[in-house]
């Protein structure tokens, strides 16, 4: 099998895999935002930016190859993926206390990991719309990081493409197919794969908010690199049975 | 019209076809003033798309708008060089001879004032977009006439012509600007040598693209020959957006035979049967010089069935309009846009040359590229490579603006000195040039013996002259304003990092800085240079970094103290404070101390 190495160590990896699928595959977490075992990748978060032979690239976008060279821990790239985290909660109205998601979110989950303990940036404060036309849903733009796992799990997995995303630059929004642009118009699905994939707080199932008390939920009980690479191989196996 | 008819007569026009719902979006806006609800859901079903896909594409584009912007629309450019020709004031005065506000519809529905990204019209600043149609060289008596023609509602086809006379202000000529050309000159020698002697020709010739990139054309072409597929493409990049930038204007305008010719050319290498010309949405007032061009070449059996008695050598030339998106001048997002998508960069590898246009090998060289190989299939990859220096062949258009007597476009073989061309074009005092746009290079007097080429300062033909009573700090505050605006918000670094590097320099420019801004700018600045999707973040901060090198008085002379200094006005944060409670008394108030 070829390899390649990644912060010294040996990672196997099959022909076709990207760094991110064989590091997770191996056991080893790379943080990542817009990436999710078994969905396209997307390669737009840039979280998960390596050093691949001495250029950077995204590790979920680029292809293994036998004998390269990749870097993720270093001081630099820490520094650079800590201040994208903290760009993103500028970007949005992230109020992790105030938020259902708490101790279930990656983008806080990430924050913890990657040591941030503020943001250096001035926040945008943007207005943005939440939307709780659904009955079974709710859309919180504020907390959306447009990382695009919802329009491709409604496309993919769904088989309803509900999402898509419109606007440029820092208006940049999540929008959904009705008529009317409201959610509850929509063919969307509590059940549906779109819910279950958004990292935030963005897509919320209603009246389940705090069924899992604070203190009891995925992050508070495991570090998010632990459960990405649980995640990783349920994925995998799912996928062979 | 009801939005029904216009998306149905735009469908009937264009065919229910997902790559073309970019003209349609145009057609529908050209019939109804502008793209409005309604019309998303009529042509999400007519091309099996849904609403939210056909609405991120209409939503993306600067020049397609969901409400309507009045009888009348004018978009005055906003590149430094606008700004320095007076564009702030001059908009201001327009503003308030027709008692509006910019970004605002007039109540009575009959005029709408904004600003765009450059137009290319630099040479002929300010510029303006005047119902999508270039206006050059706006002056207080040009904008009276305009003002007396919106509030007598002349219909805007009556509207004097003298209004959108664009020169093309060649002021040194050559083989591609300067010398006559012609038609089949160069694609009679192609197809009589064969598709591997034309590829040789171009490596003789040693030709590069000439979009800024550098990539040798032949080789270029010579993969995607190679690459499988069910057919083959060529594009011309004519999203000519780079801020300063209008020689492709000119070669589009008045040596449209050259690039045709030169499309033609890559068509035989490739055997590909369709090309595709995008031109950016600003140049519209230019598609039917090019359409007059294609016609007159159809009719001399220059294009369409077998070529010049060529059998089974078929080739015509689509002209796709754009819609107001710098990021389309990269390569994949174009391929994006043609597609009727958002113009953003795909994910690369693949690159085009194997996976472009509807995923089928495609070709994309810029306007330049193909003239230039359609005067080395005239006269010879040697002829061409006997021009320039060795790593840079040919000539080089320039487009020169700024602070110089002779603007407009400049064609010098590769190898010219900055030194040379502020000569030719009669600079004054000039402190710093920009060369390449805003993404290019800034290069201040100390060093203005470099030489435009590969090996020393690569263009993609931009040059804005700043003349030693300009201030650097504005000029790059502008171009980071430009690169927020036109960022495609496909990737964190750049949606965000843009935004922010804007509102430091914005906070900067009120007297706000503090030492902690200019750090999180060198922070802002790392974070974009190497973690952006593709060449728009990378470059974004270039500006900045340039600017602060070698002007670092015009930065610090802004900033107010060597700490912290927050961004908000703690005394406006209480004015809602103060409504409430009714109190507007000294106690109500937080007096920040002057320094």
């Amino acid at each position: 099998m070829s390899t390649f190495t990644l912060d010294g160590k040996a990672i196997p990896f099959r022909e076709g895999e990207t760094i991110m699928q064989a590091a997770l595959d191996a056991g080893v977490y790379i943080p990542h935002l817009c990436h999710r075992p078994g969905y396209a990748p997307h390669g737009s978060c840039k979280v998960c930016t390596s050093s691949v032979d001495g250029r950077n690239a995204a590790s979920c976008t680029t292809r293994a190859r036998d004998g390269m060279k990749v870097e993720t821990n270093t001081p630099e790239l820490a520094d650079m993926r800590r201040a994208l985290v903290e760009m993103l909660f500028a970007e949005g109205n992230h109020t992790c206390p105030a938020c259902e998601k708490s101790g279930d979110c990656e983008l806080q989950a990430v924050g913890y990991h990657v040591g941030m303990d503020h943001s250096r940036f001035d926040h945008f404060f943007p207005a943005r719309d939440l939307d709780a036309s659904h009955p079974d849903v709710l859309l919180d733009r504020n907390r959306c990081i447009l990382c695009d796992l919802c329009v491709r799990a409604s496309r993919d997995v769904d088989g309803k493409r509900v999402f898509a995303i419109a606007g440029r630059g820092i208006r940049s929004r999540l929008v959904v197919n009705s008529a009317s642009g409201r959610l509850g118009d929509t063919s969307l699905a509590v059940t549906d794969a779109a819910l279950r994939v958004c990292p935030v707080g963005a897509l919320l199932p209603k009246r389940r908010a705090y069924q899992v008390p604070i203190g009891k939920r995925t992050f508070d009980l495991k570090p998010v690199s632990e459960v990405a690479v649980t995640e990783a191989r349920r994925v995998k196996e799912q996928s062979r049975g | 019209m009801d939005p029904a008819e216009a998306v149905d007569r735009a469908v009937a026009r264009y065919g229910a076809e997902a790559p073309r719902l970019l003209a349609m979006l145009h057609a529908v806006q050209a019939s109804l003033g502008c793209v409005p609800a309604e019309a998303l859901d009529r042509l999400a079903a007519a091309l099996r798309l849904t609403r939210a896909e056909v609405e991120g594409s209409a939503s993306f584009y600067h020049l397609l708008h969901a409400k309507p912007h009045g009888q009348y629309e004018i978009l005055f450019s906003d590149n430094v060089i606008d700004h320095m020709a007076g564009k702030p004031e001059l908009m201001r005065y327009f503003c308030d001879e027709l008692l509006i506000q910019p970004g605002k519809q007039s109540e009575d529905g009959l005029v709408f004032v904004d600003s765009t990204s450059d137009i290319g019209l630099a040479d002929q600043a300010p510029g303006a977009l005047v119902n999508g149609v270039l206006v050059p060289s706006l002056d207080r008596n040009r904008l009276d006439l305009i003002a007396n023609l919106i509030r007598e509602q002349r219909p805007f086809a009556q509207w004097p012509q003298t209004l959108f006379e664009v020169p093309d202000n060649v002021r040194k000529g050559g083989p591609l600007v300067g010398e006559p050309f012609a038609p089949g000159a160069g694609l009679r020698r192609a197809l009589a040598m064969g598709p591997d002697a034309i590829l040789a020709e171009l490596e003789a010739a040693s030709l590069r693209g000439r979009g800024g990139a550098g990539y040798k054309t032949a080789a270029k072409w010579g993969s995607c020959r190679k690459a499988q597929g069910r057919a083959h493409y060529v594009v011309c990049n004519a999203d000519e957006g780079e801020p300063g930038t209008f020689k492709d204007r000119v070669l589009l305008a008045s040596h449209a035979d050259l690039v045709f010719e030169g499309m033609t050319i890559a068509a035989r290498v490739l055997g590909a049967k369709s090309g595709y010309l995008y031109l950016r949405g600003e140049y519209r007032c230019l598609a039917d010089r090019l359409r007059t061009v294609r016609t007159r070449r159809r009719a001399t059996n220059l294009l369409g069935k077998d070529i010049l008695g060529t059998p089974g050598f078929d080739f015509d030339v689509e002209i796709v309009l754009g819609a107001g998106a710098y990021i389309c001048g990269e390569e994949s997002a174009l391929i994006e846009s043609l597609e009727g998508k958002p113009g953003r960069p795909r994910n690369r590898p693949p690159y085009p040359d194997t996976q472009g246009y509807l995923g089928q090998p495609t070709v994309v060289n810029n306007v330049e590229t193909y003239a230039c190989a359609a005067r080395i299939l005239e006269r010879g990859g040697a002829w061409f490579a006997g021009l320039g220096t060795r790593d840079s062949t040919g000539t080089k258009l320039l487009s020169v603006s700024g602070d110089c007597k002779r603007p407009g476009v400049y064609e010098y073989p590769f190898g010219v000195t900055l030194r040379q061309v502020l000569a030719d074009c009669g600079a004054q005092q000039p402190q710093a040039v920009q060369v390449g746009g805003p993404s290019g290079t800034c290069v201040p007097w100390r060093e203005f013996d470099r030489r435009v080429c590969f090996e020393d300062v690569p263009s993609a033909g931009a040059m804005m002259v700043f003349s030693r009573s300009r201030d650097m700090f504005e000029v790059a505050r502008n171009f980071t304003h430009f690169f927020a605006h036109e960022s495609c918000g496909f990737c964190t670094p750049c949606r965000v990092g843009t935004s922010l590097l804007r509102n430091t320099m914005d906070k900067l420019a009120a007297g706000k800085g503090s030492a902690y801004d200019m750090e999180r700018m060198q922070m802002l600045m790392r974070v974009l240079q190497s973690m952006s999707h593709c060449g728009l973040g990378h470059t974004a901060a270039k500006p900045v970094v340039q600017t602060m090198q070698v002007f670092p008085e015009a930065y610090e002379r802004r900033l107010r103290n060597l700490s912290y200094e927050p961004s908000f006005d703690l005394d406006a944060a209480l004015e809602t404070a103060r409504l409430i409670t009714r109190r507007d008394d000294e106690w109500a108030h937080i007096v920040s101390e002057e320094p």
